[in-house]
Parts: structure tokens; sequence; C-alpha cells
């Protein structure tokens, strides 16, 4: 017995020095890609037209929601498998003032925010949650998808969504158009966008942007870019209003491609308090410290086969029988 | 044969017996309830018969059918533990039973899984380099898991091959069992603590009372081994009873004490992570959460009580009592990680729908359906020298 269990002990030894020997510092977030581009979202500027929402829904082929006879229109409360971007409105008591926290009201954009360190990339089995290595595009390929939803499950900002009504289903998300690129177009929310509320742009650009709007004092006069960022100019004249003082997307979780500013909190927006360092950087270290090189298992395997031998040795016609 | 029986009084005998009972009728018909839902789902799709939703696409055929389904099958695991690298010979005649039970808790797991997964057809971009995506925790816990169900029947095949040709074939796998017997021991290790990882990506949309980061993974294989052992009291007790055999009470009791260390770990483990992450307040708040929490708590610390004293580990009702709560207590603790405490925001909901009960109560049917005829079939069971013949 006493023999056995040092064996034992060998055996787990070794596998703790094989894990030991392999590579167990921390991943790290991951960083920006050199092409990165995104949104940024504008919720003072908003004004809850939706016509992001109905544009996307043409750009991507998504077929209306919750139409009834009474309201025969595309009407998304949410993000679904049928949609890809969606304006939510936060309300407080009167609804009196636009982006004011108390007796105020606000609107915010939900759709993929393009991870830096994205989540549903970590968590895909199979590669098909794609981070392309230089736009930063969070793609999704249906043909390598097993829809086990651990994607869906896995997004701090409840983005992947997943078609439940049918046999033969997908995960839904925005793809920041990027099929109508070659068109020379982009995310048809931010072509559409008529306040400019939503941009697009490389990552450089929307930081840019972002600092020029925070250095200004509000009610100030300035102009408000609309479409692309560093595209045809469509600006038009505006009056700098006041943000709270923290950019959405800048630092959560390694940070994000698109960016929000806006008027009140994000906690009221439902965008959650989140830390700087990635959940994808936390569970990818473990798995690595654990089964880098595969160095510990193939070690807790071979003193495992090793003692194993040995005690089956008496047993030689049929160990599990006598 | 008095003499035969003496010398073999452990070799495996089939027990024989009737197949079609009410017992196993009724059984059959829960299993084909559940396969008439599940063909619907293929038909329909997974909205049709179940309640999932974005705020909760892991049902409890996730929940229950694979995690927790696969933690009670680990009674092969952990019997293979003490058998063959602790060498204690005295657990060998319940590692072929518990082996049994764990192949169908595992394959029946591995079936969950198919159903559960939306784009099935794609199941086997699992094991081609070209998808592989290694860095998932769910890409681990799918190959292991599928490793370990051939690992098992290859384990389990001796027992099948008992016509007269298969003795050569028989032979050579013995041979090599030892491999194999290894491989079902690092598999399970590394599927079960992954489970427990499966959690850490999820970050923030876990409960603090079961966000424990590293120390899930450690969590997840202790009561696995734990849930693995309490199996194997459960259904050697049940055996007994239903098939009116002795009871092994004292080779349960030498278990039980085993089982009580590893327990009383596993508490310092859980409860020291807990302050350690100052989480235990949580416990405190008047929230469904502490409420559950309490609930899994007490069916481990109920058990450390019931088997702490030699006596007391002696009585068969103590062990089964014990076993019946740590069986409870790893289900509450992957239920309320992965259902109770996974908070995804304010709005979703989820509770199991009816066709989504009747698959996993059909599904645990179909798996005693298949050890009741599989026991009477084949020898997996120690003949006993009392047994009427």
């Amino acid at each position: 017995m006493t023999m056995d269990r040092r064996n034992f002990l060998k055996a787990g030894a070794a596998a703790a020095a094989g894990a030991a020997a392999c590579p167990a510092r921390a991943r790290g977030n991951k960083t920006l890609p050199p092409g990165a581009v995104g949104l940024l979202f504008d919720s003072t500027l908003c004004i809850g037209c939706k016509a992001c929402v109905s544009a996307c829904k043409e750009a991507n082929g998504m077929p209306p929601e919750n139409v009834t006879s009474d309201a025969p229109w595309d009407a998304p409360l949410d993000l679904s498998g049928k949609t890809l971007n969606v304006i939510k409105v936060y309300r407080d008591g009167t609804a009196a003032q636009k982006d004011r926290e108390t007796d105020g009201f606000a609107f915010v954009k939900k759709s993929c925010l393009h991870c830096v360190d994205a989540s549903c990339v970590s968590a895909c089995p199979v590669k098909a949650m794609k981070k392309d290595e230089l736009t930063g595009v969070v793609s999704y390929d249906k043909n390598a998808c097993i829809g086990c939803r651990y994607c869906v499950a896995a997004c701090p900002f409840g983005v992947p969504r997943f078609t439940y009504d049918t046999p033969v289903p997908q995960i839904s998300k925005c793809q920041l158009c990027q099929h109508r690129w070659s068109q020379g177009r982009y995310a048809a929310c931010a072509e559409v966008c008529p306040t400019g509320a939503t941009l697009f742009g490389t990552v450089a650009d929307i930081r840019q942007e972002v600092a020029r709007r925070r250095a200004l004092k509000p009610g100030e006069a300035t102009v408000f870019p609309r479409g692309r960022l560093g595209g045809a100019d469509q600006s038009y004249p505006g009056t700098a209003s006041q943000y709270v003082d923290h950019v959405y997307g800048e630092k959560e979780l390694g940070g994000t491609q698109m960016m929000l500013l806006a008027g009140v909190s994000f906690d009221k927006l439902g965008y959650p308090k989140l830390p700087n360092e990635s959940f994808a950087s936390t569970s990818e270290t473990l798995q690595h410290t654990l089964y880098g090189g595969l160095v510990a298992p193939l070690a807790l395997l071979g003193g495992l086969t090793l003692i194993a031998k040995r005690n089956v040795k008496d047993h030689e016609e049929d160990p599990h029988g006598e | 044969m008095a003499s035969d029986a003496t010398l073999h009084a452990h070799a495996p005998r089939p027990l024989g017996g009737p197949l079609v009972t009410p017992v196993t009728v009724v059984l059959a018909l829960l299993a084909v309830g559940a396969f008439a839902v599940l063909a619907v789902r293929m038909v329909f799709g997974l909205g049709a018969v179940t309640n999932l939703n974005d705020g909760y696409p892991w049902g409890i055929w996730i929940v229950y059918d694979v995690m927790i389904g696969s933690a009670f099958a680990c009674g092969g695991y952990a019997m293979a533990l003490l058998a063959y690298i602790f060498n204690r010979g005295e657990y060998h005649p319940l590692v072929r039973p518990a082996l049994l039970a764990s192949l169908f808790g595992y394959t029946l797991a591995g079936i969950s899984i198919f159903f559960d997964l939306g784009r099935w057809w794609n199941f086997w971009h699992v094991f081609f380099p070209q998808y592989a995506q290694p860095n998932s925790v769910m890409f681990e816990v799918a190959l292991c898991v599928s490793a370990y169900v051939i690992v098992m029947w290859i384990e389990f095949a001796p027992a099948l091959m008992q016509g007269p040709g298969m003795a050569g074939i028989r032979r050579k796998l013995s041979r090599v069992l030892f491999f194999f017997i290894a491989l079902g021991l690092v598999l399970p290790t590394m599927h079960q603590s992954s489970l427990g990882s499966l959690m850490i990506v999820f970050g923030y949309q876990v409960h603090p009372l079961w966000q424990a980061g590293w120390l899930a993974p450690l969590e997840y294989l202790m009561t696995a081994i734990m849930l693995g052992w309490s199996a194997v009291i459960f259904e050697a007790t049940m055996s007994a009873v239903g098939f009116r055999r002795r009871l092994e009470t004292p080779v349960l009791a030498g278990l039980c004490r085993i089982l009580w260390g590893l327990l009383a770990a596993y508490l310092a483990v859980r409860i020291g992570d807990l302050v350690f992450r100052g989480a235990l307040a949580h416990a405190f708040a008047p929230s469904v959460q502490a409420l559950w929490f309490w609930a899994e708590m007490a069916c481990f610390v109920v058990p450390l009580a019931l088997i702490a004293t030699r006596e007391a580990r002696r009585s068969p009702a103590r062990q089964f009592l014990a076993a019946v709560l740590l069986m409870l207590g790893g289900m509450l603790l992957r239920i309320n990680g992965f259902l109770v405490g996974y908070m995804t925001g304010p709005g979703w909901s989820y509770f199991p729908s009816l066709p989504e009960l009747l698959v996993t109560v059909g599904l645990i049917a179909f798996e005693v359906l298949a050890y009741i005829v599989i026991v009477r079939k084949f020898p997996v069971l120690p003949a006993e020298p009392a047994a009427a013949h």
C-alpha cells in the first residue's frame, strides 16, 4: 500500500512537473490587430429613428420580427437570431430630458463590439468564430459551426444569438457588413445614420474622434462627421454634449473595436461594468498551463500506465473479472 | 459446484432471470417517450421542444444529461483509481459493474450532446485538425469525452467476449488492457475538471458563489470522483435490493472511509475559496442563489457527519443516505454553477419544459433498463456463494 501510494505520488509529481515545465505564464490580453476597424456610437447624437436597424436587416438579409396585424412592421425589442443590431431606450421617471439619468432618457445601440480578445472566439471548439488578423472583425462561419452555443453563453454582452425555431439553426451576429466592403460599402448602420451617432472607421480614427469630442466643452459649437471616418465628408454643424467620463470599449476586457460615448452611465444602458483583463485570457492561461504541449497529460498517462501495468499483472486473463 | 463457487467467489456471473417485468416495461415506455420527443426536435428544431433561449442557451440536456450524467458515471473511473492505482484488491468486484454504469452514463451523455447540438451534422468537425481550436475548453471536453467512451468500451469488451471463439482475442486484449486502464484514468481527470473550467470564460455572468476561477476545475474533479464512488454505493445497494442479493456492506464501509477523506478535503477547498475571494457574504444575502447554495452545502456537510465514525460507516442505511446526498450535492453544484448562478442579464429565465424533462427522464430510464438487461445476460456482477441458482 505504501509502495503504491508512493508510486501514485510519483505519477502525480511527474504530471505536476510536466505542467510546470511548459509555459505556465499568463497569456495576457490579445492586442489590437494592425488594421482594426470598428464603430463609434455616440448616444447623445442618437435620435432613436432606428434607420440603422432597418438598414442592417436589408444589408444582411435578415427577416423582420414581431410583425403583428396591429403593427405590420419590423419591431425587434432585442438582438435575436433575426436581428443583428437594435436601438434601445433608457427611461427614468418623467423622461423629460434626453441624456439625463434622472427623469431623462437616452438611446443606445446593441450590436457586436468586436472584442480585441473575444470570449466567443476563445470558446468556439471548431473555429466557427474567428477574429480577422488584420481587421479584427469577429466573423462567424456557419459551415464550421456545430451549434453548441458556447459562444452564446460565453459572450459578456449577449451578442451572438441562435435560431431555436428551425431544424437548421445558426448563430447570428454583426460582422460589420464585411461582405459589402468589396463594393466600397461599409457597415450599413453607419452608412444610413442621419446624425452620425454611428460611425464606421479604423479604430485609430475612432480613438481620435473620441478624444476630440471629449475635449469639447458642453454646448460648444463643433462639427459631427457622418458615415465613415476618413470617408467622404458628410459632416454637419452641431453642439457638443455632456458626456459621462467613460469611453465604453476603451479598456473593457482588453478593449473592443466598437466604442461608445454617452450622457448617462453605461450600466444604465445595459453595458456592464467589466474588468480590464479578458475572460478569454484567464480561461486560456489555465488551459495552456494544464495542457500546453500535452506535457502534463502525457506525464500522468506514463506514470499511471506503469502503475496499472504492475497492478494488473496478477490478472493476466481478465483484469476486471477477478 | 460448491468448491467452484468458493474458488471463484468474486468471479462475475450473468444473473439470469426474466427480462420482461413491470419495471422493465415502464422503463422501456419512458425511453420510447424520450425518443419521440427527440424525433420532434430533429424535425422542428430545439425551440419546438425546449425552453432554451439566448439568455440560457444551455438547459438540462447539457447541465443534467451531460455534466451531471457524466459525473454520476464516474464510478468506473473512481473505482479503477482505487483498484489499479492504489492497488486495493478488495474493490475489484465493484469495478466491472461500476464500469458498466459508467459506460452507459457516458454513452448517453454523448447521445445527449448530439441531440443538443444545433448543427449536429457538423459534429465530426471536433475531430478534424482543420477545425481544431485547442484554446477552447469545449474542444478539450468534446475530444476527451469521445475518447473516453471508446476507451470504456474497450475496457468493458472482455465481459462481452464470452463465446468460445473469443478466448484468443480476449487474451490479446487483456495483455494491453493496463494501458487502456491508465488512459481511462487520465481522460476523465481531464474532462471532468474541464467541465468546471467551462465556466471561467463566462466571467462575471457566474454568481460569485460559484465563480471559483482556477479552483473550479479542482472542485469539479473532486466532486466527480466523490460522485463516482457515491454512485457505486448507490448502485451496489440498489442492485442488492433489486436483485435480492447480499449487501456489500463491509466493502462499502471501506469505500465510505476514503470518500469521507475526499469530502473533507473538498469542503476545505470549497469554503476556503469562498472565504479567500470574499464571496461568502453572498451566502447570507436574501437571494434565490443563496438558498440554492445552502441546499448544495447541506448535501455535502450532512454526509460528512453521517459517515464520520467507523460504526456509522458500517450502517447500510447511512452509507446509502450519504451516497444519495453526495450525488444530490454534486448535482446542485453543477446546476447552481450553470443555471441558478448563471446570470446573463435581466429579463432572461429558464425552467425546463415538459418535453425536455421527458427526454432526461427517458434517457435515465433507458440507462437503467440497459443495465438490468446486461447484468442479467452478461457476467458483470460478482457471483455469490449464497445466491440461489
